[in-house]
C-alpha cells in the first residue's frame, strides 16, 4: 500500500521530536501545584530566583556603624525614610562596596518638596518650594541638614 | 553600557499611556497572519478542483497547491525574526502550553504541512518516478543532474509502482488530503485570529467574530494571490511563444490566452464571494461595537475615526475591497483590470492585518492615551531591519524565489502526466 | 514464524512502544506536587499614603537589576489631577523614577499642561505593581510554559525559557509586563521573591516611607494586612477581565485607569 508511506514519513518525524523532547526538556519541567494551565515550568527556577542577591538591606544594617546619623535622623521628620532611599543600596558595605552614594542634588530632595498642594493627598501635608523660586540651581544640603530635615 | 528599550525605535507615546507600554507587535507580527493567510487561502482555491472537480480550476489548482508549500515555508519566518531568542524557537515542540494559542503553532503547522507535501507528493508522484527513472538510465550526468537524480530519488520516497490500480489510489488520495486539509488550512488560520481574537486585555481584538475574519480574508488573500501570480506566469509564456523564444506545451499565443481568460473569470467569482463574507464580518463588528458603546469605545472611536480613518476607510475598504469589487463586477472582464483588481485585493488584506495588529496597540490600556507606530524604514542595525520595512519586503518577495525553485522539482505548467 | 518475520516483529513492536510512551509523556507529563505550604501573597497599597516621591520605583529598578534609565520598570507611580470642571489629568513621567519634582502634567511627545492649584478638585497618587492574579491571563497564554504561579501565588518567569514572544506583555490588562532591556525576555514584578522569601520585604515596601506599600499573607490569621484586606473597605483594579488580582487598594477613585 504505496499510499501510507507519507504518513510513515510523518509519523517517523513526530518520533523524532519525541525523541529529542527527552533529551532537550529539564527533568524537572511539569505539571505542578497550580495545574497545567498555571502551573506548566521547570521547579528548578524557583530556586533561581529565590538564590537573587538582596541589596537594599534595610535600615537596622547601617544603625551599628552609623549611630551618630541615625540618631539625628530619629529625632527629626526624616525618620520614616530609609537611609538607602537617598543613599542607595548597601550590598555588601563596607566591603562592597566601600563608599555609598552621597547624592547632593536637588532633584532627590524635590521628590517630596516640590510643594504639590493636592487635595486628598498626603503630599499636601509636607511642607515644600517651588523649585524656580527658591534659590534655583543651588545644592538644598548648602543650607539644610538632610539628617536632621531643620531649616538654615 | 547604552541601553535602550528596542520598543521605543518605533513608538511614539501621546497623553497618559502606562510606562511598560509599547508597541511590542510590529511589522513581522502584521506579515505573519498575511503570510499564513495567503497559505490557506491558496490551498483552499487548489481544493476547489480536486474536491468539488470544477474543471476549469484544473490549471490554477496545481500552481496554487505548489504555491501553498512555498508559502508555508515561508510562513514561520516572520515569527522567527519577532522572536528575542530565535534560537529558543522549538521550545514551543518540546514544552507546549496548549492553552495558549500560539502553542498551537507547532501542531497545526506540523499537521497542515504534512497534509501538502502529502497531497504534493501524490499529485507529482509520477513525474516524480518517470525523472528518477529516466536520470538512472543517463550516463555521465552533470552536477546538476546528479542532485536532480538524488531530490527526485528521494522524493520517490522508494515507491516506483506507476500500474494504472497504483494511480487511481493516487487520485482517490489525493481527494481525501484535499478534503481534509480544508479544515485544517482554516484552523492554520483560524487560530491565528484566534491568538488576536481571546486577548481580552485588548479592546479591539477581543471578539469572537476575530478568527471567522481572518479565515474569511486568508481565502479570499489566498486566491488573489494565486491568481495574480498565475497570471504573471501565463503573460511571461505568452510573450515568449509570441517572440518565439522557447517552445512550450501550448503551441499557440491565443490557446494561452483562452486557457488565462477562463480561469481568471472563473476564480474571480470565488474570490468576490470570499469578499463579501470578509466584508460584511468586519461591518458587523464594527456596528456592533458602536451600538453597544462599552467602556472602550469611545477610545476606539476616536483610533478608528480618527487616527486611523484613511489606514481603515481610505485604504483597507475602499481601495482594498470596494474597487476591487466593482472592477471584478463590471462586465468585460480584461486580463488589465483583473490585474489591478487583485494588486488591490491583496493590499488590502494586508491593510487589514495592519489595522488589526498596529490598530490594537494604537491606544493604551488606560483608554487615555495613544501610541503611533512608526516603521523603521532605512535599517541601521539587525533590529531594524528585523522589524522594519526591508525585512518586512523580504518576507514578501522570499515565496516567490522559493515557488521558482520548486517549480524546477514540481513543475506547475504540463499538459501530460498530471491528474 | 521465521527469524525475519520475528525480527520486523520486534522492531515494529519497540517502535511503537518507544511511541506510545514518548506520547504518554507529552500529554501525561510527571506532575510534581509539593506539599501546600500555608502561604497566599497579597499587597495593600494605600493611595491616601502616597506622596509621589518615587523612592519605591528606584529601589525596585536598584534592587531586581532593570537599567535605572530605560524606560521601563517593575512598579511605577501614577497621579491623577482632576479638575473643577471635571477633568482628569494624569501621568507617569519616567514611570515616577525619579519622583514627581513639578507641578506640571506630562501629555506626552514634550507637552505639558499647566494646570493652577486653585484649579484642582482632587489629586493623588496610585502606586502600581503586578497583580499576581489568581487566574492570571498572561500564564495562561504563555506558548512554552516560560511564566507561571508558585503555590503561594507569585507569577515568575523562567529567563532560561522564555522565547520572547511577547504573548504576556499583549495579555496582560494591567501593562505590567514588558521586555528587560539587557536579558531580551519577559519581566514583571515578583514582589521580591528572593527577599519575600528570606523574611524580607519587598523593596519598594521597605522603601516607602509612608507605609503606602504593604506586603501580606492572607492565609495567615495573624497577619494585619490580611486583616485590613478582610475587614476594610478596599477595591481591586479592572476586575471586569475577571482576572483575580491580588493587590488591594485603599482610597482607589473611579478616575484610576
Amino acid at each position: 500500500m504505496h499510499v501510507l508511506r507519507p504518513l510513515y514519513v510523518v509519523l517517523a518525524v513526530a518520533g523524532i521530536i519525541l525523541i529529542a523532547r527527552t533529551f532537550v526538556v529539564p527533568r524537572d519541567f511539569g505539571i505542578h501545584e497550580r495545574g497545567y494551565m498555571y502551573g506548566w515550568y521547570r521547579t528548578g527556577n524557583v530556586e533561581e530566583w529565590k538564590a537573587v542577591q538582596v541589596k537594599y538591606q534595610g535600615k537596622e544594617y547601617c544603625t551599628d556603624c552609623h549611630a551618630e546619623q541615625e540618631r539625628q535622623v530619629l529625632s527629626s521628620s526624616h525618620k520614616i525614610i530609609e537611609c538607602e532611599n537617598c543613599h542607595g543600596p548597601a550590598l555588601e558595605h563596607p566591603a562592597e562596596p566601600t563608599k555609598l552614594l552621597i547624592d547632593r542634588t536637588r532633584d532627590l530632595c524635590l521628590r517630596c518638596h516640590t510643594y504639590l498642594s493636592y487635595p486628598t493627598s498626603k503630599r499636601s501635608e509636607i511642607k515644600g518650594i517651588d523649585s524656580d523660586q527658591h534659590n534655583p540651581g543651588e545644592e538644598c544640603a548648602g543650607c539644610h541638614n538632610p539628617h536632621q530635615a531643620s531649616k538654615p | 553600557m547604552e541601553v535602550t528599550v528596542l520598543e521605543e525605535l518605533w513608538t511614539l507615546k501621546e497623553l497618559f499611556t502606562y510606562p511598560n507600554e509599547y508597541i511590542y507587535w510590529s511589522v513581522q507580527i502584521v506579515m505573519y497572519p498575511f503570510m499564513t493567510g495567503l497559505v490557506a487561502g491558496a490551498f483552499v482555491l487548489s481544493s476547489l478542483y480536486h474536491l468539488f472537480g470544477i474543471k476549469q480550476l484544473k490549471e490554477i489548482a496545481r500552481f496554487s497547491l505548489v504555491f501553498s508549500f512555498a508559502l508555508l515555508m515561508v510562513a514561520p519566518l516572520p515569527l522567527l525574526l519577532h522572536l528575542m531568542h530565535p534560537e529558543r524557537n522549538f521550545y514551543v515542540f518540546m514544552t507546549p502550553h496548549f492553552t495558549s494559542a500560539i502553542a498551537a503553532f507547532g501542531v497545526v503547522l506540523f499537521v497542515y504541512g504534512s497534509i501538502v507535501a502529502s497531497e504534493l507528493w501524490f499529485l507529482y508522484r509520477k513525474h516524480l518516478v518517470e525523472g528518477s527513472l529516466k536520470l538512472k538510465s543517463q550516463l555521465n550526468k552533470s552536477l546538476g543532474e546528479k542532485i536532480r537524480y538524488g531530490v527526485y530519488t528521494a522524493l520517490t520516497l522508494g515507491v516506483f509502482d506507476l500500474s494504472e490500480p497504483a494511480l487511481r489510489q493516487d487520485e482517490k488520495a489525493i481527494k481525501i488530503l484535499a478534503g481534509a486539509g480544508v479544515p485544517v488550512a482554516c484552523f492554520l488560520h483560524g487560530y491565528a485570529g484566534f491568538i488576536f481574537g481571546s486577548v481580552k486585555a485588548n479592546a479591539l481584538w477581543m471578539t469572537p467574530l476575530m478568527p471567522v475574519i481572518f479565515i474569511m480574508s486568508a481565502i479570499f488573500s489566498g486566491v488573489a494571490l494565486c491568481l495574480l501570480t498565475y497570471i504573471m506566469t501565463m503573460e511571461i509564456r505568452k510573450f515568449k511563444v509570441s517572440r518565439k523564444r522557447a517552445s512550450f506545451v501550448y503551441p499557440t499565443f491565443e490557446e494561452i490566452k483562452g486557457v488565462e481568460m477562463l480561469e481568471v473569470k472563473m476564480t474571480s467569482k470565488y474570490l468576490l464571494l470570499f469578499l463579501i463574507f470578509s466584508i460584511s464580518l468586519e461591518l458587523l463588528d464594527l456596528v456592533f461595537r458602536g451600538y453597544t458603546a462599552v467602556r472602550s469605545w469611545d477610545i476606539l472611536r476616536l483610533v478608528i475615526y480618527g487616527k486611523d480613518f484613511t489606514s481603515i476607510f481610505i485604504l483597507q475598504y475602499t481601495l482594498g475591497n470596494l474597487v476591487p469589487f466593482i472592477l471584478l463586477l463590471m462586465p468585460g472582464l480584461t486580463i488589465r483590470r483583473a490585474i489591478l483588481a487583485l494588486v488591490l485585493v491583496i493590499f488590502g488584506v494586508f491593510m487589514m492585518r495592519w489595522n488589526v495588529v498596529i490598530g490594537g496597540q494604537s491606544f493604551s490600556l488606560t483608554f487615555s492615551g495613544y501610541m503611533d507606530y512608526v516603521l523603521p524604514i532605512i535599517p541601521h542595525d539587525l533590529d531594524t531591519f528585523k522589524e522594519g520595512l526591508f525585512g518586512a519586503l523580504f518576507i514578501g518577495a522570499l515565496p516567490f524565489l522559493l515557488f521558482w525553485i520548486l517549480n524546477k522539482i514540481f513543475p506547475v505548467f504540463e499538459l501530460k502526466g498530471s491528474h | 514464524m521465521n527469524r525475519r518475520d520475528f525480527l520486523k516483529l520486534a522492531l515494529r513492536g519497540s517502535a511503537a512502544l518507544a511511541l506510545a510512551q514518548g506520547l504518554d509523556e507529552a500529554f501525561r507529563p510527571v506532575s510534581l506536587h509539593a506539599a501546600s505550604r500555608p502561604v497566599r501573597w497579597v499587597f495593600l497599597v494605600d493611595t491616601y499614603k502616597c506622596i509621589g516621591c518615587g523612592f519605591c520605583v528606584k529601589a525596585c529598578k536598584r534592587e531586581n537589576e532593570i537599567p535605572f534609565e530605560a524606560d521601563v520598570s517593575r512598579t511605577w507611580v501614577e497621579r491623577y489631577v482632576v479638575t473643577k470642571d471635571g477633568e482628569v489629568f494624569a501621568d507617569s513621567p519616567k514611570e515616577a523614577r525619579n519622583g514627581f519634582t513639578s507641578k506640571r502634567v506630562d501629555l506626552g511627545l514634550g507637552r505639558y499642561k499647566d494646570i493652577p492649584q486653585e484649579r484642582i478638585d482632587k489629586a493623588f497618587f496610585v502606586p502600581k505593581l503586578c497583580n499576581q492574579c489568581e487566574k492570571a491571563p498572561c500564564v495562561q497564554v504563555c506558548p512554552v510554559g516560560a511564566t507561571y504561579q508558585t503555590a503561594d501565588g507569585v507569577v515568575l518567569v523562567d529567563r532560561k525559557w522564555c522565547i520572547g514572544c511577547g504573548y504576556c506583555i499583549m495579555a496582560c490588562p494591567y501593562g505590567m509586563r514588558f521586555f528587560h532591556p539587557v536579558y531580551h525576555v519577559a519581566e514583571k514584578c515578583n514582589f521580591c521573591y528572593h527577599r519575600i522569601n528570606k523574611g524580607m520585604k519587598p523593596a519598594c515596601a521597605q522603601a516607602c516611607p509612608m507605609g503606602a506599600r504593604r506586603i501580606g499573607n492572607i492565609k495567615d490569621p495573624a497577619d494585619p494586612v490580611a486583616n485590613i484586606i478582610m475587614t476594610q473597605r478596599v477595591s481591586i483594579h479592572k476586575p471586569e477581565y475577571g482576572t483575580n488580582p491580588q493587590v488591594y487598594y485603599i482610597g482607589l477613585s473611579e478616575e484610576v485607569r
